[in-house]
């Protein structure tokens, strides 16, 4: 008897030290077989398991793909005016001399971070190449275009705008500052309205990927049910039992996150070249940026965690159910 | 090993399936459970692995009260305790070799000793060459020998077996008995339940007999 004890399991009080240590590799050893094990069910299974990654794949491209579309929108007000350009039309009768020294003022205003002089000269010059009224313009007796400054701020709020605007209006030397400031006060609107929009989707849709994952682990489990209590009935712990079906739910959060990422990818190559000639032809050099690295290991992290969590709460609330009978 | 201390059982509904039932079994003792069908044998047997909770009295297994135990430990008791069931309870989607694997795996033992182990387990059941088939591929007596070799894998103190000889003829019953014999000539504890009185009689141990959920 004695004998036998000393290979017998643990006793209930406590485990030996002897049993600790190479539990832990043999516990590492569990885990990698039953993640593996797991896999490769799923690929037998692949009809099935394409279903389900397919489900929650579009359940994560849709939020992705209005994401991706919103931060070119982004980039795209950047490059527009979301940087705003304010140009500061000069006086006609400005001398040289003056129009320098307003020039270093505005280089050396705080609230500016650039600004640059367009000679009357210039402008006309730019005209007359961009506008298509070469002939019309040639045929005027002098200038009607006036210097401008092209002023870009810093700050790109619409009140610090307005601020900015207000006290360079002011300036005895100039003749009138243009900027549409309505036009960006609705595109940051609209863009935080976007943001907003994305936000309510992705959580939407992220608790359909919970609940279509929960769903399918439940339909494992009852799949299931004869092993589950087989593994009880010889001592499995309830983390024992659990172990297969978080892999499980793990892998379809992996598997739906990575077809995400190629629907995605599919979707801009598809929209790439209608949004670019579209922004061509207002002269804009614009290319449409897809997932980075980052964004990418974002999307696959959360898929598998969400699966994780979908799984950990199906089998917390089906596991307590089966018991041997 | 095993105390049972004024033990009832009542299953909802009413049907007392044991009534005040006392006895003990030492160390390394084997006996059998004896009774007609409903009387008690399967019930008294699901008390000792946790399938069920006594209504009254106290159950003890290797010195343990189980009344005391909370749902966290049980997989320790059932880890004692190698049960062998009068329907295998084989996974039919494993090998043999995963099958016998099974209590080895859940307690975390390493492959290369899991490996060792299993093939030990079945050689003694007579399986040996088998590992590699399916459970479905054997025939009954088979199958039960599979049953036996998972429930002493992991060298438990106490084996429970549930009429294992159910569904065999005379020849092979004969030889599944001999097979506990062994286990218990090791220092097992060995209690097993069966209605077939002629080789309960025949071997010669303890007896314990139930009738109607009373203790004879």
């Amino acid at each position: 008897m004695n004998a036998l004890k000393k290979n017998s399991s643990k006793p209930v009080g406590g485990a030996s030290v002897q049993s600790q240590t190479f539990s832990i590799a043999a516990y590492l050893s569990n885990h990698k077989k039953v993640g593996t094990e797991t896999l490769i069910k799923l690929f037998k299974t692949w009809f099935a398991s394409l279903m389900t990654w397919l489900v929650i794949g579009i359940a994560f491209a849709l939020p992705l793909i209005l994401y991706i579309l919103l931060n070119n929108a982004n980039q795209l007000g950047g490059e527009w005016q979301g940087k705003p350009r304010i140009s500061i039309y000069l006086k006609a009768d400005l001398g040289a001399a003056e129009t320098s020294t307003l020039l270093n003022s505005l280089i050396q205003n705080e609230a500016v971070a650039s600004a640059k002089l367009i000679t009357a000269e210039a402008a006309l010059a730019e005209f007359q190449t961009q506008s298509g009224f070469k002939d019309v313009l040639s045929s005027l007796p002098f200038n009607p275009l006036p210097a401008v400054i092209e002023v870009e701020p810093k700050a790109v709020s619409p009140a610090s705008l307005k601020l900015l605007v207000t006290k360079l209006a002011d300036q005895p030397s100039i003749e009138s500052v243009s900027f549409d400031l309505d036009w960006v006060e609705r595109l940051f609107a609209i863009l935080a309205l976007g943001e907003r929009f994305v936000t309510a989707l992705s959580v939407f849709l992220g608790l359909g990927v919970l609940l279509s994952i929960g769903n399918t682990i439940r339909l494992a489990i009852e799949n299931r049910r004869a092993e589950i209590e087989v593994v009880k009935l010889v001592g499995g712990t309830d983390s024992f039992v659990r172990r297969p079906f978080l892999y499980l739910g793990f892998w379809y959060g992996l598997g739906g996150a990575l077809f995400a990422w190629l629907m995605v990818q599919i979707s801009l190559i598809f929209l790439s070249s209608p949004i670019e000639r579209l922004l061509h032809s207002y002269q804009n050099e614009f290319y449409l940026v897809g997932l980075g690295f980052v964004e990418t290991l974002i999307l696959l992290a959360s898929g598998a965690f969400l699966g994780v969590l979908g799984a950990g709460i199906a089998v917390g609330r089906h596991l307590h159910q089966i018991e041997p009978t | 090993m095993i105390k049972f201390d004024q033990v009832s059982k009542r299953y909802p509904g009413g049907r007392e399936a044991l009534a005040r039932v006392n006895f003990e079994l030492a160390d390394a003792e084997m006996a059998f459970l004896t009774g007609h069908s409903g009387a008690g044998k399967s019930t008294l047997m699901k008390l000792i692995i946790l399938m069920e909770k006594a209504s009254q009295g106290q159950v003890f297994v290797d010195g343990i009260n189980l009344n005391r135990l909370s749902r966290r430990h049980i997989p320790q008791i059932r880890r004692k305790v190698g049960v062998v069931f009068q329907n295998h309870q084989l996974l039919f989607d494993r090998t043999v070799f995963d099958n016998v694997a099974l209590p080895l795996t859940i307690s975390g033992h390493q492959p290369r000793e899991i490996g060792r182990r299993v093939r030990a387990a079945l050689s003694k059941v007579g399986l040996s060459g088998k590992e590699k088939q399916y459970p479905v591929a054997l025939s009954g007596g088979e199958q039960q020998r599979v049953g036996i070799a998972r429930a002493v894998v992991n060298k438990p103190p106490l084996l429970l077996a549930d009429e294992p000889t159910g569904n065999l003829d005379p020849e092979l019953s004969k030889e599944i008995m001999n097979l506990f014999e062994q286990f218990n000539q090791v220092g097992v504890t060995v209690l097993i339940a069966s209605h077939d009185l002629e080789l309960v009689k025949q071997l010669g141990y303890r007896q314990l007999t139930l009738s109607k959920g009373c203790l004879l």
